[in-house]
């Protein structure tokens, strides 16, 4: 192999290694973002790993019918305000209440809807 | 020499992938890159370190063993937000041959059920019927069955050998699907 096909070759493995070297947030942050700039606010970071630590998966995922696949679950501050989804326990009794703004909608703006990596993946699909 | 640089980035590269390896290497909210570090109820959020740090230690995912967190009782997570409900756990294991070169797999009910009951995969996730889920990685890297969770908020899908768990000449007689005490 001559040396720039050699060099070439650490490029691409180097750049194939960069996702997973400077994956960004936690494992299991999710971005929820389908409408919150749109409607003028910061995109929503909701830790599952902080919430599974509080609940097993039943609990969201069967009891309050949140789907688990991010984008998929038509999630509106009106529902929440409801008592529906986030609003089942953020009534200001059980969890904070949904008057703390920014303490969910607390993204960097132009972040898109998904799951964050973290530790070796960059999550569902990219590998 | 045209290659020194490509060498040094890659080491560098391989070094830090090493280090996050090796720690818990949990960033703050502040610098993780989602957050606004401008938001000032930042303070009021708990920083992953925080949390995780306490609990059993794993190399991948959040760094934390979660099925041992919740077996020792680290973690008491509610399982209902009604008390009448039953936590219904199935202490099997199920099979799967069809494997390839790879071994096979060995599906611990388990600790699976302890942590999501039975409704969560059944039936809309996995068919409760044996050899009647059409399984394969590809589905799995494209975040179906297996997949809708391992690789987004279980242990990724970098650790082939848990799930390919079972050397097929330990097995005899099983059939696909089929499952063991």
């Amino acid at each position: 192999m001559s040396p720039s096909a050699r060099g070439r070759r650490i490029g691409i493995l180097c750049a194939g290694l960069l996702p997973v070297a400077f994956a960004w947030g936690e494992y299991a942050d999710v971005i929820l973002n389908s409408r919150s700039e749109a409607e003028g606010v910061a995109p929503v970071i909701f830790p599952h790993w902080f919430h599974r630590i509080r609940f097993r998966c039943s609990v969201c995922h069967v009891e309050l019918g949140i789907e688990m696949r991010v984008g998929s679950n038509s999630m509106r501050m009106d529902s929440i305000t409801n008592g529906e989804y986030c609003g089942a326990c953020h009534d200001g009794q059980t969890a904070w209440s949904v008057d703390n703004c920014d303490l969910c909608h607390s993204g960097r703006p132009g972040l898109a809807t998904g799951i964050q990596g973290g530790h070796q993946t960059g999550g569902p699909g990219k590998y | 020499m045209r290659q020194k640089p490509a060498l040094v980035l890659l080491t560098t590269l391989l070094l830090t992938l090493a280090a996050g390896i090796a720690a818990g290497n949990w960033k703050t909210l502040r610098n993780d890159q989602l957050h606004d570090p401008s938001n000032p109820s930042l303070r009021v959020l708990q920083d992953p370190e925080e949390a995780l740090a306490l609990l059993p230690p794993d190399t991948a995912g959040n760094m934390v063993n979660w099925v041992t967190a919740l077996q020792r009782g680290i973690i008491s997570p509610r399982s209902s937000l009604r008390e009448d409900r039953e936590h219904e756990i199935l202490d099997d294991d199920v099979l799967m041959l069809d494997t390839m070169p790879l071994p096979y797999v060995r599906f611990p009910h388990r600790p699976h059920s302890e942590w999501m009951g039975c409704e969560t995969c059944h039936e809309k996730l996995f068919v409760s019927v044996a050899g009647a889920n059409a399984i394969n990685m590809g589905k799995i890297l494209d975040g179906q069955y297996c997949g809708v969770c391992h690789g987004a908020v279980a242990f990724p899908l970098t650790e082939c050998n848990r799930c390919h768990n079972t050397d097929s000449s330990t097995v005899s007689g099983a059939r696909p699907g089929g499952t063991l005490p």
